[in-house]
């Protein structure tokens, strides 16, 4: 039970927070300067995301054979390799740079 | 079922299949780390089952033990508070009343959220609930499989295993950027603030403070040429 009310208290909290834009909008459009920042949230948030998965608390988890193998990933996305083959190029890079 | 909306849930779950592989990944390692906690097999899954977020299970399994359950609590929420800015974008693109469109909004993942960007703001609903549907089961059998098997988190990284989120994301970032020279000018200052953030705050956090960046859509569409005409 003591491991429970907090799962429960994160799934409930996870809930609630996708929820509060629709519940507190309803059917409102937004303006045309809301709609322009909302187009960039979906750039802002990758570049983000990017940048803490690789740095981690602290910047502490930064490593160059993964920031390299994501750059490997990237460099062949960029020449139209699909992408599930560009994470395997980018996995193989990291790997053998930590053999 | 409409063809249009079909097909948006298939292209949807075709583009979710990538960033889906991604995060069983990842689950493999919350399951393992949570079997290793001493949480069994039930409370992981059904915890990946329903909460279906990464970040905020991670959060809580680190922190549950060493910092007490609130403070467990709140920094895993804390670390989610971007799905509360998320979803405020992503409302005008549901369909229906507040209530229907709270329970749409729960299809909401990073992954998805992208896949299902139209530009200018606009989401397509069927993608991202096709995006969602792989990631969300790839999260949960990885869960599994992470208890019952238990890799060793040296192996999982000698075999570059890390590499995998953030690749997806960087590709999905090369999609958006080609949109406009806005998208890149905010992704360089999103970036920009999140790794000055992450110097003094939680990874969450940073996260939060780096969708700042996204004000800069405020400014006019045609705001250089503006200033520029309006000093003459």
């Amino acid at each position: 039970m003591k491991l429970w009310l907090p799962v429960l208290a994160v799934t409930v909290a996870n809930f609630v927070l996708k929820a509060i834009g629709p519940l507190a909008l309803g059917d409102r459009s937004p303006s045309p300067t809301a709609r322009r920042v909302i187009a960039l949230m979906a750039p802002v948030l990758l570049a983000g995301l990017i940048v803490v998965e690789l740095g981690g608390e602290d910047w502490a988890n930064l490593n160059s054979p993964q920031v390299l193998g994501v750059g490997a990933a990237g460099v062949a996305r960029w020449l139209r390799a699909p992408m599930l083959v560009a994470v395997v190029c980018g996995m193989a890079v990291a790997a053998l740079l930590r053999l | 079922m409409r063809p249009a909306t079909r097909e948006g849930l298939v292209e949807g779950m075709r583009l979710g299949f990538g960033p889906g592989a991604a995060v069983f990944v990842l689950a493999l390692s919350f399951g393992a780390a949570a079997g290793a906690a001493g949480w069994g097999l039930v409370l992981p899954v059904f915890f990946s089952m329903a909460a279906f977020s990464g970040s905020a299970q991670f959060a809580l399994l680190t922190t549950l033990s060493p910092g007490g359950a609130v403070s467990a609590v709140a920094t895993a929420v804390l670390i989610n508070a971007r799905y509360l800015v998320m979803s405020v974008a992503l409302n005008d693109s549901l369909s229906g009343g507040r209530v229907r469109r709270a329970l749409q909004a729960q299809a909401l993942t990073d992954a998805a959220f992208v896949v299902a960007h139209q530009g200018g703001g606009r989401f397509d609903l069927p993608r991202l609930v096709g995006a969602s549907a792989p990631q969300w089961l790839f999260w949960v059998a990885g869960t599994a499989v992470g208890v019952l098997t238990q890799p060793s988190p040296d192996l999982m990284n000698t075999l570059g295993a890390d590499v995998v989120f953030p690749a997806f994301f960087l590709m999905l970032a090369m999609e958006e950027l080609r949109r406009s020279w806005r998208a890149v000018v905010g992704a360089a200052l999103g970036a920009a603030i999140a790794g000055g953030l992450l110097l003094v705050t939680a990874p969450g956090n940073a996260l939060l403070g780096a969708t700042a960046a996204a004000l800069l859509g405020a400014l006019p569409d045609d705001y250089p040429r503006r200033r520029r005409g309006g000093g003459r």
